[in-house]
Order: C-alpha cells, then structure tokens, then sequence
C-alpha cells in the first residue's frame, strides 16, 4: 500500500487571479518580500498496491483524467509505503 | 425538433431550458438523467446550468464522466446539435468536445447580471437568427467563467470562424471577451450566458429565444445550414 499526495497547480504561463489576490494581501499586510503566488489543490489517497512502478503509472493516469485538467494545471505527485507515512 | 435536457445532480437552470424550449410550437422536450445511457433520436441536447457535483475539483470535472456523457459524446460524433450552458461549458471543456479550460473570475467575485453579447458569425446553426455584430442582452451568472486556451488554440478558434459569442464588456477576463465557441464541425456550442433565462420580455430581454429557436430552424429545415 502506498499513500499518495498529489500537488496541482496552475500552470506558469495561466493567470492566477486567486494567486494574484493574495500576493496583493501580502504585501498590504507588509510582507514586500512575497512574489510569485500560485495557489494550488493538495490531495491524498491510498493506493492498494504494492508495486511502486503500477501506482505511479496508475497515479499518473488519475491526475491525467481528473485530478488535474491539463490543459490550465500541471501536477506533480509523491509515493510513501503506507506503514512511513506520517 | 426533439431535445433532451440532461440533468445533473447539482444542475439548476435545466426546468428553465425544458420551459424555454416548450414554449417553441413543434418543440418537445425531454428531461434526461444523467444516468441515463441512450440518447439516441434526439435533435438537440442541452447540459444546463448550475453546479454539477457541488463544482467539486474543478466545475464540470466530475459530471463529465457520468454515464450520459458516452452517450453524448457518439451523439455529438454523429454531428446532433450540443448546447452547453454555463456549468455545461465547463462540461463540455472538460469532455475535451471544446477547446479550453475556465478559470476563476479575474474579479474572484461570482458575478450575476445581464451582458451585452456581440455575435461574431451568423452562420452558425446557433446564431442565424442574427446579424453579424449584433449585439444582445443575455445574462451572465457564474464564478468560474474565465475561459482561457492558449494562443495557438485562439487563433484557430478565430480562423476556423468557432467564436460565436464575445462580450462587449468582458465581466470575467476571458482571452479575446470569448463568450460562446462552438467545435470545429460547428454542431457544439458553449456559452457562458444564459439565454433561457432572456426569453420573455418580462424577463428583460427575449434574444435568448432566438437562439433556440435558431436551432429550431436549422433542424426543421433538415439539419442543413
């Protein structure tokens, strides 16, 4: 068993406007030194599967299909045993 | 002309569609669920409005895999007439049958009002009750409407003459004020705007109705434009 935890995120090259707000926030709130906002979707599932290769090609196929929509949104994930996760 | 209106669980504005399309004489209008799997006979089909799913994800990301959407992905293939409003767009996009993503509003404000529409072609089934630069009162309601692609995709969405819709006052940031793109065999459109909610005076503005009927056209004149 694997727990997975995907990151998705807005692409570079797509306007943010969640992102954008907040970094406004930052610095009204006198944090000058925060650029760069992006504002993403932090999931975690289980896999039932001991092979690391099959979970991350299953994984992949997930955030392909649904958990990321490609076309705005680039995702990036990681794989701990299930027994390590904290 | 036979339609279907497909609800989701979360959709909102298809009893509005259903009624906007009964009130054309030779119009009947089916509710569909969108467990549904046969869509077969059908003239037009409508995703309607609303919040599919609670917008969970992403607006449209989980109602595209429900099992009517097979049905209307062959349907729409065979080159039937496929409306998407607003949430059904997001639907459609998602299905990948249009080109593109939403994104929030560049206001991050829901925004909930009427919109002046610029028709930019006439030629399509959808539009033809219009003229070319026409402009039309339909309104917006939505938060997440802020349609983006990127510039390869924008220029053949401008050269293949898919921008149906633009808004004269774009509320929402959409790339080039898009309100309204069909698919590149023009039976697919997607709007963001709600025309069965301008099809009565009353309401404010009727030109909603005379895009369905526009549709009514093309398919009582055989389905040929």
């Amino acid at each position: 068993m694997f727990v997975a935890r995907v990151q998705v995120t807005i692409k570079e090259e797509v306007l943010d406007p969640q992102g954008k707000a907040v970094e406004g926030a930052l610095h009204s709130l006198g944090f000058e030194e925060a650029s760069g906002v992006r504002i993403g979707k932090f999931l975690e599932l289980t896999l039932n599967t001991d092979d690391r290769a099959v979970a991350e090609e299953r994984l992949s196929q997930m955030c392909e299909k649904l958990l990321a929509n490609p076309v705005i949104e680039d995702y990036e994930f990681e794989l701990v045993e299930a027994g390590e996760a904290r | 002309m036979k339609a279907a209106v497909i609800t989701f669980p979360g959709s909102n504005c298809d009893r509005d569609c259903l009624r906007a399309l009964e009130e054309i004489p030779g119009c009947e209008a089916d509710s569909v669920w969108h467990a549904d799997q046969d869509l077969a006979g059908y003239d037009l089909i409508v995703l309607p409005g609303g919040f599919s799913y609670g917008d969970y994800l992403r607006s449209g990301a989980i109602a595209r895999f429900s099992p009517v959407m097979a049905a209307l992905k062959r349907e729409a293939d065979r080159g039937v007439t496929i409306l998407g409003i607003c949430n059904g767009f997001q639907v459609l996009l998602e299905a990948g049958l249009l080109p593109g993503a939403m994104r929030r509003n560049q206001s991050l404000k829901f925004v909930c009002k009427p919109c002046e529409l610029v028709v930019d072609r006439a030629d399509s089934r959808f539009s033809s009750r219009f003229q070319e630069g026409q402009t039309l009162q339909v309104p917006v309601a939505h938060g997440e409407g802020n349609y983006y692609c990127d510039d390869e995709t924008l220029k053949r969405l401008h050269g293949e003459g898919q921008v149906v819709f633009r808004y004269a006052d774009n509320p929402n940031g959409s790339v080039a004020d898009i309100a309204g793109i069909t698919n590149e065999t023009g039976n697919v459109l997607g709007m963001m705007p709600h025309p069965e909610r301008a099809t009565r005076a009353r309401l404010g503005s009727v030109d909603g109705a005379e895009i369905f009927g526009a549709i009514f056209d093309f398919v009582s004149a055989g389905g040929k434009s």
